[in-house]
């Protein structure tokens, strides 16, 4: 067809059309590569997945999810430590959250933009690519030698809070980030307060992103096993902590802070690095249950983002 | 440039040589005298980064909100002659009194009855009843209240473009503002919508002084009593509209109003 219009001219030009060619199959051997890449990426992660399934998915049952350690692997189960994975995460949570939403709010709304508070910005940036191990052995001159803490529950679920604190305060920085300038002016305009416009506004808006990233920082506090080992987690752990209901006034104990600890990765550490078949199986096992953890808490993460998505899109 | 200005009605406001500047360096308006008349619309015309915006910002004190900005000189606000500008008066007290518009629709992804009342909520105990009586009337008053009167706990953003922008009428309406700002109130809408919220200026200025702040010339001329021309930072005239476009002064003006530059 030919078309008058200038823009529309019609590539009769051979030349033209040769360079145009070539630069299309360019495009299609970079999109090759990228799914080779992808591929390749996601079969090793697969193969991994699946060998830990096929290794562990038979030994997880009833008796393995409510026994103790034990020196037979048929007998040895994880109740010590998957329950005390969920009260490290507790109290984990308990304690970085609050400080870190804290610290993002403050650094986000309040602090004055000058080089002390570049400073402090890049820091947390840089704690939180510290290795782990260092918060570990951080955690054991402060909490265990000097506060006397102990090799606790109250020890491990601070050590993971400050290990995961970074990376609560960044997410939720970048959350706050998220409210447009427009919807502050609207507030200050009506004569709200800073700290009206924060409580009534920018915070609840930004709440899906903060969830989100809370939910994702414990679940990378709860597979975390180098910091623990070095607070003196204990592996074989063949008693639950005292309960924190008591039947006497006032009805709630603490004690149970000061017990002694176990989690999910580590009894998986202690099992592999036995020398029996049967010991590994039973980590296989193990992994499955955390990685199950994991998910849930990743499925909670998109679950509530999508919630809050629906009623903010701005 | 600058030329005496001559206004014979009560005022409401008053700068008297008001400079400002962005983050200590760049002077964005220089020595601004203009009187606001009570109960009437003054218009702020001129080209991109003129300064009409700035001086707009400058009556809620919404510069305060970024650090470095700085003001210097006066607006009174009367009948009690308070200095909108002086940094020993806390900016709160003024928003209390002066409200505004913003040139996007920006409603609180609350719901519609939300947004009204939050002015309200923050200026503290009310009983339950009052709120929903003053609410009701703050989206009458922005011609809203037939459309949203079913449906108050909807989202905001549900509302289309123009009701979103009655709607923040009604809410910078229902704390019952002394004046009311307008920085390019229907830029993002459509003509229709346009119409409706230059009919609601029109019926607001009765009882609300009103400074807009428009790059439609035709705007200024339907909905403005007073219109300022503003070109680099200075005034370069005030008159009442009818005046600045038929017969200005100033060359400049004359030259803007009639689209040979602009």
């Amino acid at each position: 067809m030919l078309l008058k219009n200038a823009i529309a001219k019609s590539t009769n030009d051979a030349p033209v059309r040769q360079r145009i060619g070539q630069s299309q199959r360019r495009d299609r051997l970079f999109a090759l590569a990228g799914l080779l890449v992808m591929a390749v990426a996601s079969l090793v992660l697969l193969a991994l997945l699946g060998q830990l399934a096929y290794d562990g998915i038979g030994r997880v049952s009833w008796q393995f999810l409510t026994s103790y350690p034990s020196r037979f692997p048929a007998q040895a189960g994880i109740l010590s430590a998957w329950i005390g994975t969920i009260l490290v995460m507790f109290l984990t949570a308990l304690t970085a959250i609050p400080l870190g939403i804290g610290a993002a709010i403050y650094m986000e709304e309040y602090a004055p933009k000058n080089w002390m508070t570049d400073l402090i910005e890049i820091n947390i940036t840089n704690l939180a690519g510290v290795p782990s191990i260092v918060y570990g052995l951080m955690a054991l001159g402060l909490l265990v030698y000097e506060f006397h803490l102990g090799q606790s529950f109250l020890t491990a679920g601070l050590t993971l809070a400050m290990l995961i604190l970074p990376m609560v305060i960044i997410a939720t920085r970048e959350a706050l980030r998220a409210v447009p300038p427009q919807i502050r002016e609207a507030a200050y305009a009506v004569g709200a307060t800073k700290w009206q416009t924060v409580r009534d506004h920018v915070v609840p808006y930004s709440m899906g992103g903060i969830l989100t990233g809370m939910i994702l920082a414990l679940s990378r506090a709860v597979g975390e096993t180098a910091p623990l080992i070095t607070v003196g987690a204990l592996s074989f752990i063949a008693f639950l902590p005292h309960s924190p209901l008591i039947s006497d006034f006032p009805f709630i104990s603490l004690q149970w802070l000061f017990d002694p600890f176990t989690v999910m990765p580590i009894q998986m550490f202690n099992w592999v690095s036995r020398p029996q078949d049967e010991f590994h199986i039973n980590a296989a096992a193990a992994g499955v249950i955390l990685l199950l953890m994991t998910l849930a808490m990743n499925a909670l993460a998109i679950t509530v983002r999508a919630r809050f998505r629906r009623r903010i899109h701005w | 440039m600058m030329t005496q200005v001559e206004i014979k009605p009560v005022l409401k406001a008053e700068a008297e040589k008001l400079s400002f500047y962005y983050a200590g360096t760049v002077q964005a308006l220089k020595s601004i005298s203009l009187g606001l008349p009570d109960r009437h619309a003054t218009a702020l015309i001129g080209p991109s980064g003129c300064g009409k915006t700035t001086f707009l910002r400058c009556l809620n004190r919404m510069h305060d909100l970024y650090p470095g900005n700085r003001y210097a000189g006066t607006v009174r606000l009367y009948p009690d002659r308070v200095n909108i500008v002086d940094h020993t008066i806390d900016p709160i007290e003024i928003r209390m009194r002066v409200g505004m518009v913003f040139q996007k629709p920006n409603p609180f992804p609350t719901s519609i009855y939300e947004n009204v009342a939050y002015g309200l909520r923050i200026r503290g105990s009310m009983t339950r009843s009052d709120l929903e009586g003053i609410v009701e009337q703050s989206l009458r008053d922005a011609a809203l209240w037939p459309e949203v009167k079913d449906r108050l706990r909807d989202l905001a953003f549900n509302l289309s473009g123009g009701q979103q922008q009655r709607l923040c009428i009604a809410r910078a309406l229902a704390t019952g503002p002394e004046m009311l700002l307008f920085d390019e109130p229907t830029s993002a809408l459509d003509p229709t919508a346009t119409a409706r919220i230059e009919e609601l200026v029109t019926e607001l200025k009765q009882r609300i002084t009103i400074v807009i702040v428009t790059h439609n010339m035709q705007q200024a001329a339907r909905v403005s009593d007073y219109t300022a021309f503003m070109y680099e930072g200075e005034l370069v005239e005030c008159d009442r509209t009818e005046k600045i476009f038929t017969n200005p002064s100033n060359k400049l003006t004359e030259e803007y109003v009639t689209g040979r530059f602009g």
